[in-house]
């Protein structure tokens, strides 16, 4: 068997090796080289350009009906209604400048395509042209830095509302863990000389504010429509805290507390009913069904998004948004750092 | 223009000339022609062949995590085959080697097919070439610049054998995942070769550009002012400008991260608890590696997007048979790309905790790189327009590349905008930019040049119709395989993920990455269409003749032969800038840069 497909390849190269050389010995013969680009080259790929503009457009289109409906739901934060606001504008703005440039360029490539018989043009420059595409540019850039920026000033303005919640998430290879400040409203300080089997986020003993702190894994809670500040430390590695239903995300970086803050508009159950996660699951659903996995419901998602090692695309931790008395009823559940200690 | 150092050359190599005559051959042995060569030519093949290599490389590379990408956890004898039972045991790739791949794979794209074999093969070729010296200032310098080159090569390709297998840490190698051996096997001697291995891709680089600059600078013939180069030109030399300015922090970046990783310092390290201990380390930050490493690495996209959009100037000029439009503007642009390209680091840098102050300002200057780009883009239409377009493989390409750099373009407004990067930074998104907008139009830019001045490069010619079927079967490939990660991204997957089926909301994916696998496994095999009409055009490709695509430039009035010196009688003298094609009362449709100009002609480049 081995030996009839050894036979086989040893047949095809000198198959390919005498075309080759059928080829190379008519090519003496013609009177035009191979290489030359004759008018029919010209107009036969002058088309082919055109025909590839369609096929090019069209591809884009369907990508856009088939998969648009599976990008992520709106926004369910405050700032991130503004950003996909902003979104809109800019990807309507980009589409339509990706979609006039390049018909432009295919059109014309179709339109001048050569022949011998004709010449082109001679005009190396014209001012004004040059002009208009220096200066219509910049005023549209005006108006993108002007939107962009002032929703950045908002969305990262360091002050804060008076009824925050605090959550600090604390990143490790590969899994997350957030902790609350309990009653005190104050994080305990954390020194990571003490991190250890049972003080896994490195509370400093000696801080009194750390010993009514909870922790939580694997799910953690937040209260709907009031302002959330995440503090966000690591433990070794840089890892990314992205939260994209919120349009929230900032890494988490060993050595030093970065921030972010967002107010949820949408607890997970009136997510849930939304019209747009209601199709969406259906699709991911209909999905899991044919690979025989259980149906799932929507969950908001904290995700790693900065490569931090083998495990990278497995670190994540369920996000609840509760409505306010729900969220109060769950945090009475939770267990203070201290509580869980002397029971240790 | 002639310089005194030009002169005393030109002397040395006329009396050299002649006694080459007297001889009637070279007494060169194969070493010192073929290997350790100093002749601007071979060296350029040298980078070239090189590259192909390293490309090919990288391209398996990419299809071994794209078939892990469709289909994670389906067993292929292929990934067995070429990784064998460690890293692909049953066919399955290892999350290890996942992350290792994708590393290399950027790595070796980056900086070995796009800034090395790009500008290396192509500034080396034509810098000589088309402003009328012998050779590059010092070709000593030259040839030292090829073989740190290859020896970086080899490191770097040497690191995929080790036991604990090469970096993994992404292309961008952030500490402390690249510092710490207890946090990715990919940061133990894998990190080591991979910084050893880019420290002497740096000196090769400076070298190079070091050539590049003085040359372009000092070496141009009578009549070549700086005004009447070609865009080639221009675009080479800003391109070594940024890299001598930007390598060298890249440099004492990784040095940094050396001594972080061997000497026990903490320039990138602080308040670290790894692998059951806290470490030493206090007072680094990580935040400062990455301030080094975009310093270069922003430029870096420029150093490998300018030589690409120079080819293509004059591709597009030569196959239009149409002036360049708006040559002036065009330098101004690529000087001003050049120049916002320092001072646009940051934008990489919105979501690690750098100040948002610091951001806003970057936005400001990111979103200015639009102009002169869009420029650009509307001036390479503009020539096509009214043009007698010529296609050629080479200006086939040359479209393609407009298309793509207006297609990648469009999203990096996006992208710079810090508000609207908070939900797609570091997601596919990012990737189907940077892959569509700098991978796609370098590499489009890349085939072209290969295409166009393949005659230069081995005296022969490619075989045109593979030429029209490699170009069609990669751009269609190439927008199959980038276009849908858009809508990854708009979905929030992010990147480097060894696979999405951890997360139900990533299910209904399943079918953008199985199509982006199918593009890319038929671009990939049909890139053995060019590597066939490659190596075969070289050894049994029709002979050239002298000017094949009737272009203006000086390269073509070199004879059919690499000879020593280029010109074998005196150097040619230039009367006119490089792009009299379809002049007006002319017979033919282009007039060479060599023929004077008539009385009362008016030349575009002299002023």
């Amino acid at each position: 068997m081995n030996l009839l497909v050894l036979l086989a390849i040893v047949l095809l190269i000198i198959a390919g090796h005498q075309l080759l050389r059928v080829i190379e010995l008519s090519r003496g013969l013609k009177k035009t080289k191979e290489w030359q680009v004759s008018d029919h080259d010209n107009n036969l790929m002058g088309k082919a350009l055109l025909l590839f503009m369609i096929v090019f457009f069209g591809f884009f289109f369907w990508q856009v009906n088939r998969w648009m409906d599976r990008s992520l739901p709106p926004a369910a934060s405050e700032h991130g209604v503004k950003v996909d606001l902003l979104w809109d504008a800019n990807i309507y703005l980009v589409t339509f400048i990706f979609l006039v440039t390049n018909f432009f360029l295919f059109w014309f490539a179709y339109k001048y395509r050569g022949n011998s018989k004709n010449k082109a043009d001679y005009i190396p420059h014209n001012n004004k042209l040059e002009m208009l595409w220096t200066i219509v540019p910049a005023i549209a850039l005006a108006f993108i830095i002007i939107f962009g920026l002032k929703y950045w000033n908002e969305i990262m303005d360091p002050a804060s509302a008076e009824d925050k919640v605090v959550v600090e998430l604390y990143a490790k290879q590969f899994d997350w863990t957030a902790r609350y400040p309990g009653k005190d409203k104050k994080l305990g300080e954390t020194d990571f000389r003490q991190i250890s089997g049972s003080n896994a986020v490195g509370l400093d003993t000696l801080d009194m504010n750390g010993n009514d702190d909870v922790l939580v894994k694997n799910e953690f809670h937040i209260p709907v429509g009031r302002e959330i500040e995440l503090h966000m430390r690591s433990r070794d590695v840089i890892h990314s805290a992205y939260l994209p239903h919120f349009r929230a995300q900032m890494n988490c970086v060993p050595g030093m507390i970065t921030y972010f803050k967002f107010k949820p508009t949408k607890t997970t159950a009136e997510m849930r009913k939304d019209p747009y996660v209601v199709k969406m699951m259906a699709g991911i659903n209909a999905q899991r069904a044919k690979e025989n996995k259980e149906p799932v419901e929507f969950d908001y998602l904290l995700l790693c998004n900065k490569i931090c090692g083998a495990s990278h695309y497995n670190m994540q931790m369920n996000v609840v948004v509760d409505s306010k008395a729900d969220y109060i009823l769950w945090m009475a559940k939770q267990k203070a750092v201290k509580t869980l200690a002397a029971k240790n | 223009m002639s310089t005194p150092t030009n002169t005393a050359l030109e002397k040395e190599h006329l009396a050299h000339h002649d006694h080459v005559h007297d001889h009637d051959d070279h007494e060169e042995s194969f070493v010192s022609k073929y290997v350790f060569s100093m002749d601007h030519k071979v060296i350029s093949r040298q980078f070239l062949i090189t590259a192909v290599i390293m490309a090919v490389v990288a391209m398996v590379m990419s299809v071994i995590f794209r078939l892990q990408l469709a289909w994670p956890g389906e067993k292929f004898g292929f990934i067995n085959a070429m990784l064998g039972d460690k890293w692909g045991k049953d066919g399955i790739l290892d999350p290890n080697m996942y992350l290792a791949l994708v590393t290399i794979h950027g790595t070796i794209m980056v900086f070995f097919v796009l800034t090395g074999g790009l500008s290396g093969t192509f500034s080396n070729l034509l810098i000589p070439y088309q402003i009328g010296a012998r050779d590059m200032a010092s070709g000593f310098l030259n040839m030292l610049s090829y073989w740190f080159f290859f020896v970086s090569s080899v490191i770097m390709l040497s690191s995929l054998f080790i036991s604990d297998g090469p970096a993994s840490a992404g292309w961008t190698i952030y500490p402390p995942l690249s510092a710490l051996p207890e946090a990715i096997p990919g940061s133990k001697l894998g990190m080591t070769l991979w910084l050893a291995s880019m420290a002497i891709f740096i000196v090769s680089s400076l070298l190079g550009s070091l050539n590049y600059i003085i040359t372009v600078l000092n070496f141009r013939t009578k009549g070549m002012k700086m005004t009447r180069m070609p865009l080639t030109i221009w675009a080479f030399l800003v391109t070594a400008i940024l890299g001598v300015l930007s390598f060298p922090v890249l440099f004492s970046c990784a040095l940094l991260l050396i001594f972080d990783r061997s000497f026990n310092t903490s320039f990138y390290l602080s308040d670290i608890y790894i692998g059951g201990r806290p470490l030493d380390h206090v007072g680094g930050s990580p935040i400062l590696f990455e301030h080094l490493f975009w310093f270069l690495g922003h430029p870096e996209v420029y150093i490998v997007i300018l030589p690409a959009l120079g080819i293509t100037s004059e591709i597009i000029s030569t196959n239009s048979r149409k002036p360049i439009f708006g040559y002036r503007a065009m330098i101004g642009s690529i000087m001003a790309i050049g120049f916002l390209s320092f001072i646009v680091w940051g934008h990489h840098m919105f979501m690690t905790g750098m100040n948002p102050f610091l951001g806003s300002v970057f936005v400001f200057t990111t979103l200015l790189i639009a102009i002169p780009s869009a420029v650009k883009a509307f001036n390479y239409i503009t020539t096509i327009w009214r043009g007698n377009l010529q296609y050629t493989p080479a200006m086939l390409f040359s479209i393609g590349l407009v298309s793509s750099f207006v297609t990648g373009g469009v999203t990096g407004i996006i992208l710079a905008d810090s508000t609207l990067d908070i939900n797609v930074h570091d997601t596919y998104f990012v990737v189907a930019h940077f892959h569509i907008v700098m991978g796609l139009s370098a590499i489009f830019g890349m085939f072209a040049g290969v295409y166009h001045w393949f005659p230069k490069l081995f005296l022969r010619m490619m075989n045109k119709k593979m030429g029209y079927l490699h170009f069609w079967t990669t751009i269609v490939c190439a927008y199959g395989v980038f276009f849908p990660m858009h809508f990854l991204g708009l979905a929030g997957v992010p990147r480097r993920y060894y696979t999405n089926s951890n997360f139900p909301m990533f299910d209904n994916l399943v079918d953008v990455n199985e199509i982006v696998t199918v593009f890319a496994i038929i671009g990939a095999l049909s890139q053995g269409i060019f590597l066939f009409n490659f190596f075969y055009s070289m050894f049994r490709g029709e002979k050239a003749p002298q000017n094949p695509w009737k272009s203006n430039t000086l390269e073509w009035t070199t004879p059919m032969a690499h000879i020593h010196g280029n010109w074998p009688g005196a150097l040619p003298e230039v009367h006119r800038w490089a792009y009299d094609y379809s002049k007006p009362g002319k017979d033919k449709d282009f007039v060479p840069q060599t023929v004077p100009l008539e009385p009362g002609e008016s030349d575009e480049g002299g002023h």
